[in-house]
């Protein structure tokens, strides 16, 4: 039986239109079918955020949406963090200024929860920025480098960066 | 692990969802928010035939404040509560249970009505909806649409009384009208946003004299559903409270509790935790209200 589904989305600023099993996950989608691997595969069922997404500029963890739900939807990734091929966002800068990571599995996701608190806060405190990534697991860092490096990002006088 | 196939449908409207439900049985189920559902399916816990999203559905998204409560949609997302200054005034009990319920990100997603028709015994706004006696409306193509109580909706751990072809639809917050109101809600897990060991939820009201005029408390996460104390809450209709009376209050509710055992707590644990929470939300709530009223 084909189940299949074609659905449109704007992946990082590009429409594209695909035709997916329903059970394909957004997370499967982005890394699959669209080639992007930067958002990285946890846990697989909502508890470690490597996964997170922007969709409609809300931070959501794409391993607990299927790709037919976020039809007409807009989808940001890592990928669409930096403001040019070949440059960083002021925050992937500062994560890399401030050691906010290591491994960089955990990286991608927390860059999205970060990028969306800084849109709604562009000067977060710390406690801010600790609620912010609380539902992202680091093995690595410890947390305090990636606390840092968002405030290393928002308090060098740099503008906020927009989505 | 990934779902096992199933075929999916949008549904546009309430109606449609429903003629859905109704024609294809047990088999066919309903999507929303997806929190739960999605990592159930992904689990093969869950295999629907068909699924059907009601998540665009307009109708299902909209609430209307009253003067005595506030009719939500169940497609109500909870970052949408959270972040309604409206809402979180009308109903603090509800605003203070969603800053425990998951994280951000299922927040954005999660919806009101998914929360109580999935029924985690440990889950936080099925133990608000009991603590402040919410009605809840179902329809299906059958029956039409039916209100259950709060207190009669929640059958069993992740059982409800909502029936195969139904869906709910909305959920009436009764609001606390008045001076000398305050609410608590607390929680303990491994870590913030994990399902809870115990929680506990309070709202009262009290009047110049620091008497207790309406009363309604529970737990959750210690039984197979959260549990309400109606008969303790009436017997302190009258009277003052005092840390000791707070104590012995939480320790009686607490015992009524019969909770699991499981590798992150044991059922004493869980129950000392429900006691010890119980009497802090009573008491931090009681001297919030004594101490509003003062300053009016």
């Amino acid at each position: 039986m084909n189940f299949k589904k074609t659905i449109q989305l704007v992946v990082n600023g590009a429409a594209v239109q695909r035709d997916v099993e329903p059970r394909t996950t957004l997370l499967d989608f982005l890394r699959e079918d669209l080639g992007l691997s930067g958002t990285h595969m946890g846990c697989e069922h909502g508890v470690c955020g490597a996964c997170a997404v922007l969709l409609d500029d809300a931070p959501v963890r794409s391993c607990c949406i299927f790709a037919v739900q976020a039809d007409d939807q807009r989808v940001t990734t890592v990928e669409g963090l930096a403001p040019k091929r070949g440059q960083m966002s002021k925050l992937q800068d500062a994560f890399c200024e401030k050691h906010g990571l290591q491994c960089g599995y955990c990286t991608p996701g927390m860059l999205i929860a970060c990028t969306a608190l800084l849109a709604q806060h562009p000067q977060p405190t710390e406690a801010q920025v600790r609620d912010a990534i609380s539902g992202n697991l680091c093995r690595c860092t410890g947390y305090q480098q990636i606390v840092d490096a968002v405030m290393y990002a928002t308090t060098q006088g740099v503008a906020r960066e927009s989505i | 692990m990934k779902a096992a196939p199933f075929d999916y449908v949008r549904a546009n409207h309430v109606q449609h969802a429903l003629e859905l439900l109704s024609q294809w049985g047990g088999e066919a189920k309903l999507i929303a928010g997806g929190q739960s559902m999605v990592p159930m399916m992904a689990m093969r816990l869950a295999r629907p035939v068909c699924l059907v999203d009601i998540d665009r559905i307009s109708e299902l998204k909209q609430f209307q404040l009253h003067s005595e409560h506030v009719n939500l949609g169940a497609g109500v997302r909870q970052s949408s509560v959270e972040h309604s200054a409206e809402l979180c005034e009308a109903l603090p009990l509800v605003a203070q249970a969603l800053h425990w319920v998951g994280h951000q990100q299922t927040r954005n997603r999660g919806t009101v009505g998914g929360s109580l028709s999935y029924a985690d015994p440990s889950a936080e706004l099925p133990l608000a909806s009991l603590v402040l006696g919410a009605n809840i409306q179902l329809e299906s193509a059958s029956g039409g649409v039916r209100s259950v109580l709060a207190s009669d909706f929640f059958l069993g751990p992740m059982f409800t009384a909502l029936a195969e072809d139904e869906c709910l639809i909305s959920i009436d917050w009764p609001v606390w009208q008045g001076a000398g109101i305050a609410s608590g809600f607390e929680e303990t897990a491994i870590r913030h946003g994990d399902f809870a060991m115990a929680s506990a939820a309070c709202q009262l009201q009290v009047d110049a004299h620091g008497k207790i005029t309406r009363l309604s408390f529970g737990v959750g996460g210690v039984d197979g559903t959260p549990l309400v104390f109606s008969d303790l809450a009436v017997q302190m209709h009258g009277q003052t409270l005092n840390e000791e009376a707070a104590r012995e209050l939480a320790h009686v509710a607490a015992s009524r509790s019969q909770p699991g055992t499981d590798i992150h707590a044991n059922a004493d644990y869980r129950r000392h935790l429900a006691e010890v929470l119980l009497n802090r939300v009573l008491w931090k709530a009681y001297q919030s209200a004594c101490k509003s009223f003062s300053n009016h």
